[in-house]
C-alpha cells in the first residue's frame, strides 16, 4: 500500500521533509518509487509565479526535440533548473540524462486568451510532449502549469531524493505532496506514479480502485483530451475531481458525493436530498469502490483528504495553524509535527472530507450529511 | 402399434421415442394414479396376457399339456403415436406410491422428431431452446479477486448497494442544468437488478401469477428488496391495477395489445404509477415473431381480462401494425405511452437478441423518452413457439449485450440507457454467476422467466426436451394451465415463499461474488476487467481476459 504525505505550511519546506516522512513510514511501502508535487513555490519560481513550469525527464535527444517543439509554439525559456548527477543511481533507479524544471514565457497572443482556453492549451502542450516522448521514449513529462513542479522516479524515495539533491533551496514549497511506491497492479511506469496531475489539480491515493474500468470508460467517453493515461487505477480520482470542479462547476464538498454517494436512506434525511439524489443517478459511473484514501490539492492550494465508503485505508490529519500535515500514517505525522496538539489529530471516516484552506488556519471537517454549499 | 395393425409411415415403436417408460409389474399396486396424471396420456391401462409354462420335474403335480394355459395380468402400456408420446415429465413417478414407474431418456436419437408435424403443422412447443451444452455465460469466470492489495469484503457483514436504475439517466451536466432551471427530467426508478420477466396471466395459471405477485409484494414490503415483475402481454387484473402494488409491476404492451383497454380505463383510478411500461417488439425465443396464446388456454377469465372471446387462439403480430419504422416505434409508441402517465413512468422497448439490436439502441440514444432497452437472447423461453424458432433463431445474449454496452461507451452514454439482459440466465442453475457476468459485460439488470418457474413452482422442463407442453395448457404442475383441475395443484402461498427464497439466496450469492471482487458501493456494471473465459475467441469477442 502506498504511503502518502502532504504538508501545507506558511513557511516554505524542503521536499526532503516529505521524503524523510515517507522513510519513517517505510514499513508500509516497498521503496519501489516516489512522486513529488510541489506548489506555492519560492525563490526564482515564485518570481515567475504566473508562468508555466515544465517538469519532466529527458534524454539528450529528447531535450533537443523539446526545445524545437517549444520554440515552434513560441514558448521562450525564462528560467531553467536542470538536475544532473554523476553519482551512481540508487538500486533500481535508472540513469537519466536530465531532470528538467523549466519556466517558460507564454507565446505572443496568449495574454488575450480567456482563462479556460489558456488552461486547455497548456494541457494540450503537455499531452503533445507526452505523446512525442512515448513515440521515441526520450521525453517523460509530468506537468506544465504555473507554480507547479513534479518529480517522479523509480527507486527508494529517500535515496532518490538524496541522489537528486532535492534539498536545494529552489525546490522549497509551501504545499508538498509525496507518495512512496510504484504501481502494483499494472506495469512499472513513471506515469503510473502518484500524484497525478491535470490543470492545477493533483491527487494521490493509497489503495486500489476496484471500479477502475467503468470509471475509466466513463471519463474516456467524455471527449476531453486530458482524460487519458490511466497507467494506474488511481489516476481516475484526479480526473473525477477535475470533472467535478471544472466540468460540473461543483465545489470540493461535492467531490465525495460523486465518488462515494450516500445510501438512499441517508439521502432521504439530507437537507439537499433532491440534488443529491440526482447527482447520484447521473454520476453513478463515477462511484469508486475503494479501498482508498485520497489526498489532493486544488489550483487555489487548498488541500484535502477523503476516504472511501468502507473506510478501509488509513489517513490522519494534524498540525498547528500555519503548518498542517495530511498523512497516511500516524508515524509520518509524528515525524513531521512532533510538537502538535495530538488531541486535535483527526482521522477522517467514511463520510468525512477534511479540508485545509490556503490560509492554513484550521482543519475543516465536513461530513457528507451536512448541508452543501449552493451551486453557483 | 399392435403387430397385426397397419404399418404407416409414422408408425413408431418404443425404440423410436424420446422418452420411455420403465414400469415394474411387481411393484405396481394398480392404483391408476400414473395414467390419471399423465398430461399427454402417454400411458394407458393395459391388459397383458402371458403364457404359463410348467416344468414336469419342478412343478408337481405335473400337468400334461401346459401349452394352452395363459395368465392375464393388468398394468400400463406406453403409447407410441406422436400425439401421445411420453414427454418425460415424470409426473407418473411423482404420484406412484411404490416407485414402480419412471420415464427415462432413450439412448439413441429419437425418430419422433421427424413426426412431430402431424397434419402438416410444424412442431410448436413451450419451454426454452433445448440445448444442454454449457453456454458462454456458464464458462465465464471471475478472475480479478481482491486479496491483498485490496482486501476482499465480507458478504455477511458489509453494507452492499446492489440496486440498479431503470429510466433515462441524463448526463451529469444536463442533470445539473435542469436542476438549476427546475426543468423536467425523465423518471428513474431504483430497483433490484434481478427482475421477473414478462409472463402473462394467460400464459401462466392464476395460481402461479398470484404466487409470483405475492412473493414480489413480500420482497418489497417486508424485506425492502425492490424487486419488479413484468406482466407480459395480456393485461393485468383490474384489482391489481387499482392497488398500491401496481408500483412493483411493469406493464407490458405487445403488438396484440391484449388487456390494454382495461389498463387504459384504469389509469384515472390508479393509486400509484406502475414501475414502468415495457413495449415488446420481440422475444428471445422467437425473434421476429409475435406472441401466441393457444386457444386451449383462453378460458372465460383470460378472455375477460384480455377483452376477447373465449377459446380462440390469440396470436400477436410480429410488428406493431400501425408502426412501420424504427422512428415510428421509438418516437410515437414510447412518447405516447409516456404521455399517458404524464411522463412520470419510464417506458422502454424489449427486443430480441439479434444483430439489429445495435441499430435499435443507437436510435434510442437520441430519444429523450426512451428509458432503457431490454434485450432477450436466444435462450429465452416462451409459452408457444415454433420449434425451428426456438432452437435456431436469435443471438446469444452475452455478445449482444457486450456489443451494445461498448457501443454506448463509444457514444459516452453508458450510464444513460440501462440495458436489461434476458434469455437463458440461470439456464443451468447458475443464476447469480450468470447475472453477475452479464452485469460486468454491461447489463444494468437481468430478467428471468423460466428460472423462476423452475425454482418457485417446480416446473419440470429441462434442456433435453422434457415436458415443454406449456403452450397447450396441460402443464402437469399447474403452472401454465388454465384448467382448474390442474392449477389447483399449485398453492400460491408456497410459490410466494419460494419466490422469496430465490431472491434472498440470489442476493447472498451475488454479494459473495461482488464482495470477493471488492465491490460493494455500486453494482459492478461494465467491470469487465474481472472476467475471464477459457476460449480465446470468446475472450477476444467479449473483450475480456483469456484464461486457461
Amino acid at each position: 500500500m502506498c504511503r502518502l504525505f502532504c504538508v501545507t505550511s506558511d513557511e516554505p519546506q524542503s521536499p526532503m521533509l516529505a521524503l524523510r516522512a515517507l522513510d519513517v513510514m517505510r514499513e508500509g511501502h516497498d521503496g519501489s518509487g516516489v512522486g513529488l508535487f510541489l506548489t506555492d513555490l519560492t525563490g526564482p519560481f515564485a518570481e515567475l509565479k504566473d508562468k508555466p513550469i515544465l517538469s519532466g525527464i529527458f534524454t539528450k535527444d529528447g531535450l533537443r526535440r523539446l526545445n524545437d517543439f517549444m520554440n515552434a509554439l513560441g514558448f521562450w525559456p525564462l528560467y531553467r533548473l536542470v538536475i544532473t548527477t554523476d553519482k551512481e543511481p540508487p538500486p533500481g533507479t535508472p540513469k537519466r540524462d536530465f531532470y528538467l524544471i523549466q519556466v517558460y514565457e507564454y507565446p505572443d497572443g496568449w495574454e488575450n486568451l480567456d482563462q479556460e482556453e489558456k488552461e486547455f492549451r497548456l494541457m494540450m502542450t503537455r499531452l503533445q510532449l507526452r505523446w512525442m516522448g512515448e513515440e521515441k521514449e526520450d521525453i517523460i513529462v509530468f506537468s506544465f502549469w504555473p507554480d507547479v513542479i513534479m518529480i517522479k522516479e523509480v527507486g527508494d524515495p529517500l535515496l532518490v531524493g538524496e541522489y537528486l539533491r532535492l534539498d536545494r533551496k529552489e525546490l522549497q514549497a509551501r504545499v508538498i505532496m509525496a507518495q512512496g511506491r510504484q504501481n502494483t497492479n499494472y506495469a512499472i511506469n513513471l506515469y503510473a506514479c502518484h500524484p497525478f496531475f491535470i490543470q492545477g489539480i493533483a491527487t494521490m491515493t493509497n489503495g486500489e480502485n476496484t471500479a477502475f474500468v467503468p470509471i475509466r470508460e466513463f471519463l474516456l467517453s467524455r471527449g476531453f483530451p486530458g482524460y487519458t493515461g490511466y497507467q494506474s487505477d488511481s489516476e481516475v480520482f484526479t480526473h473525477i475531481l477535475h470533472y467535478a470542479l471544472k466540468k460540473l462547476g461543483l465545489k470540493l464538498e461535492y467531490y465525495k458525493h460523486l465518488i462515494t454517494p450516500l445510501t438512499d436512506e441517508e439521502i432521504k434525511r439530507h437537507p439537499n436530498r433532491e440534488l443529491l439524489r440526482r447527482l447520484k443517478l447521473a454520476c453513478r459511473p463515477l462511484t469508486i469502490d475503494g479501498p482508498n484514501c485520497v489526498i489532493g490539492c486544488l489550483p487555489d492550494k487548498t488541500v484535502f483528504m477523503v476516504q472511501d465508503r468502507k473506510k478501509l485505508r488509513p489517513g490522519v490529519v494534524g498540525g498547528r495553524p500555519g503548518f498542517y500535515v495530511l498523512c497516511s500514517e500516524m508515524c509520518g505525522l509524528d515525524f513531521a509535527v512532533p510538537d502538535r496538539d495530538k488531541s486535535q489529530d483527526f482521522q477522517p471516516m467514511h463520510l468525512d472530507t477534511v479540508i485545509v484552506y490556503p490560509d492554513r488556519r484550521e482543519v475543516r471537517r465536513c461530513s457528507q450529511m451536512e448541508p452543501l454549499p449552493p451551486l453557483h | 402399434m399392435l403387430p397385426d395393425g397397419t404399418l404407416t409411415p409414422s408408425s413408431l415403436g418404443l425404440k423410436d421415442l424420446r422418452w420411455l417408460i420403465y414400469w415394474d409389474k411387481d411393484k405396481c399396486a394398480l392404483c391408476g394414479r400414473c395414467t390419471a396424471v399423465c398430461p399427454v396420456k402417454a400411458i394407458e391401462l393395459g391388459v397383458h396376457r402371458q403364457r404359463v409354462v410348467f416344468s414336469p420335474l419342478l412343478d408337481a403335480p405335473a400337468k400334461e399339456a401346459s401349452s394352452g394355459l395363459y395368465r392375464v395380468y393388468y398394468g400400463i402400456r406406453q403409447r407410441t403415436e406422436p400425439a401421445h408420446a411420453c414427454i418425460g415429465c415424470g409426473m407418473c413417478a411423482q404420484v406412484c406410491p411404490n416407485g414402480a414407474i419412471l420415464p427415462y431418456r432413450n439412448d439413441e436419437e429419437d425418430k419422433l422428431r421427424f413426426h412431430f408435424n402431424q397434419g402438416g403443422q410444424p412442431r410448436r412447443r413451450g419451454g426454452r431452446r433445448n440445448d444442454p451444452a454449457p453456454g458462454t455465460l456458464d464458462r465465464i469466470k471471475f478472475v480479478r479477486i481482491s486479496m491483498l492489495t485490496d482486501p476482499a469484503l465480507d458478504a455477511l457483514r458489509h453494507e452492499f448497494e446492489l440496486r440498479t436504475l431503470l429510466g433515462r439517466i441524463l448526463p451529469p451536466e444536463e442533470e445539473l442544468r435542469l436542476y438549476r432551471e427546475e426543468g423536467w427530467t425523465p423518471p428513474v426508478r431504483e430497483i433490484y437488478p434481478l427482475m421477473i420477466g414478462g409472463m402473462s396471466l394467460g400464459a401462466l395459471s392464476p395460481t402461479m401469477w398470484e404466487g409470483l405477485m405475492m412473493g414480489v409484494a413480500y420482497l418489497n414490503e417486508e424485506l425492502g428488496l425492490p424487486v419488479r415483475i413484468c406482466t407480459g402481454e395480456g393485461g393485468c387484473p383490474p384489482r391489481l391495477l387499482r392497488s398500491r402494488f401496481i408500483k412493483y409491476v411493469i406493464l407490458q404492451i405487445a403488438s396484440g395489445y391484449f388487456g390494454w383497454d382495461e389498463i387504459v380505463r384504469a389509469i384515472p383510478e390508479m393509486k400509484e404509477d406502475p414501475c414502468a411500461i415495457e413495449i415488446k417488439y420481440g422475444q428471445g425465443a422467437k425473434p421476429g415473431d409475435g406472441g401466441l396464446l393457444l386457444w386451449h388456454k383462453v378460458n372465460e377469465l383470460i378472455a375477460a381480462i384480455r377483452g376477447v372471446p373465449p377459446r380462440v387462439s390469440l396470436p400477436s403480430p410480429p410488428t406493431h401494425q400501425t408502426l412501420y419504422s424504427i422512428e415510428e416505434s421509438v418516437a410515437k409508441m414510447i412518447q405516447s405511452l409516456a404521455m399517458a402517465w404524464g411522463f412520470r413512468v419510464p417506458v422502454y422497448p424489449k427486443i430480441s437478441g439479434t444483430s439489429t439490436a445495435l441499430a435499435v439502441l443507437n436510435n434510442l440514444t437520441r430519444n429523450p423518452y426512451a428509458a432503457a432497452l431490454c434485450i432477450d437472447g436466444e435462450d429465452g423461453a416462451t409459452g408457444a413457439a415454433y420449434e425451428v424458432s426456438l432452437n435456431h433463431m436469435g443471438h446469444p445474449i452475452a455478445s449482444n449485450i457486450r456489443d451494445c454496452y461498448l457501443n454506448l461507451v463509444k457514444l459516452g452514454k453508458q450510464n444513460e440507457i440501462p440495458l436489461i439482459a434476458a434469455g437463458g440466465i440461470g439456464k443451468h442453475g447458475n443464476l447469480a454467476a450468470n447475472a453477475a457476468a452479464l452485469f460486468m459485460l454491461g447489463a444494468s439488470a437481468v430478467q428471468i422467466g423460466r428460472y423462476i418457474l423452475q425454482a418457485a413452482a417446480g416446473c419440470l422442463g429441462s434442456e433435453s426436451d422434457r415436458c415443454n407442453v406449456c403452450n397447450v395448457g396441460i402443464c402437469p404442475k399447474g403452472i401454465t394451465s388454465q384448467d382448474p383441475r390442474l392449477y389447483r395443484r399449485l398453492d400460491p402461498e408456497k410459490v410466494a415463499e419460494r419466490v422469496v427464497d430465490v431472491f434472498l439466496s440470489f442476493d447472498m450469492e451475488l454479494k459473495k461474488i461482488v464482495a470477493a471482487l471488492g465491490r460493494s458501493t455500486s453494482l459492478p456494471i461494465g467491470m469487465s476487467d474481472a472476467l475471464g473465459i477459457d476460449d480465446y475467441h470468446a475472450a477476444e469477442r467479449l473483450q475480456i481476459k483469456y484464461v486457461v
